[in-house]
């Protein structure tokens, strides 16, 4: 199922027309998205590396998430709404770009470590809450954790170039493929 | 003082015709500096919440701030050479940048603060420095970084 016809709906309502064409509004979302990193992904960051054993080996992971956890949520929650919004100013151009497509995998994924880890040994943290360095499936979760947020970020900035976009053929197929573009086929037109 | 011939041999160096003539070599540059400013936002936030009163309260002050330090600087120094990298792909651009200039004066006294007063005050142990002050001390530093934020961000906006 192509989610094409949807995002070419969303582009040409008012609301995504005006974000897009906006002068100010949109430099302000994507600052906020963008300067939001510091405070959820800044805490999330820190969290990983206590999760490694990094920093900080004296505070309690309980103690970690029940002081840093609500920052860390507030920024997350300023960062999805930002992010809905630049979706929505851009929603054709987004859904084909390929570093987005990355981006949401990386983001899907990045969910399901959270949600493993909270499931298995985060249930068990009693047992390793003071520990300088928690035990090997804790520290995977926070290394998977930095490494997908690296991904996500990294991508994320990329959706800004052009180099893959549908409207700049010819692309090798495979791009063409994941971008999910509609190209006329060779040697037609 | 006039930098102007300064930005032009910038502009003339290999380093310059390297990085401008690569496609990727800004967009990778930029993603690492990007990668920075998260793990620098996290051990600058770290302590100036526990500083307003926030956070880890129940650890000193003394104590975040010596574990947020390493991650700090180190994040710090990766920030400051990609920015390097950054400022000798676009010279003549950035020289005329408002927003670059806002970022380079916060980053200026960000720094120092952050190497000073603010190292002093984390540093001075429980209860020696009122607590008012505790918390001026963080909204400086929260400004000041904001303002080496937003205005990093800004210069994609402009010229």
């Amino acid at each position: 199922m192509s989610l094409l016809p949807f995002c070419q709906w969303l582009a040409d309502t008012s609301g995504s027309i005006a974000l897009h064409e906006s002068l100010f509004m949109y430099p302000l979302v994507e600052s906020t998205h963008v300067l939001t990193l510091c405070l959820f992904l800044g805490m999330a960051v820190m969290f990983d590396l206590r999760l490694l054993g990094l920093t900080l080996t004296r505070v309690p992971i309980t103690e970690f998430k029940r002081r840093l956890g609500p920052w860390m949520v507030a920024g997350f929650v300023v960062m999805v709404i930002t992010g809905v919004l630049l979706f929505y100013a851009i929603p054709v151009r987004s859904y084909q770009s390929i570093f987005f497509r990355v981006k949401s995998v990386a983001l899907i994924l990045a969910g399901l470590n959270a949600w493993i880890f909270h499931a298995t040994i985060d249930c068990k943290v009693a047992e390793w809450d003071l520990a300088p360095v928690p035990p090997p499936a804790a520290r995977r979760a926070g290394a998977t954790s930095l490494v997908l947020w690296a991904v996500i970020v990294v991508t994320g900035r990329m959706i800004a170039y052009n180099w893959f976009d549908c409207d700049k053929q010819p692309q090798p197929h495979v791009v063409n493929v994941v971008a999910g573009c509609v190209v006329p086929p060779a040697g037609g037109r | 003082m006039n930098l102007l011939p300064f930005i032009e041999w910038t502009a003339s160096t290999s380093l310059n015709h390297a990085l401008t003539a690569s496609p990727w070599a800004f967009a990778v540059t930029e993603s690492i500096h990007l990668l920075a400013l998260s793990v620098l936002g996290g051990a600058v936030l770290i302590v100036d919440l526990r500083l307003l009163g926030f956070g880890l309260r129940t650890h000193t002050i003394e104590e975040i701030a010596r574990e947020a330090q390493p991650w700090f600087l180190g994040s710090w120094v990766v920030i400051v050479t990609t920015g390097v990298l950054l400022f000798v792909s676009e010279p003549q651009k950035l020289y005329f940048s408002a927003p670059f200039a806002v970022k380079m004066w916060c980053l200026l006294l960000g720094t120092i603060f952050a190497l000073t007063v603010r190292r002093k005050v984390t540093l001075a142990g429980e209860g020696r420095v009122n607590p008012i002050w505790l918390k001026l001390v963080a909204l400086v530093s929260l400004a000041l970084w904001f303002g080496v934020g937003a205005g990093g961000r800004w210069i994609g906006f402009t010229g």
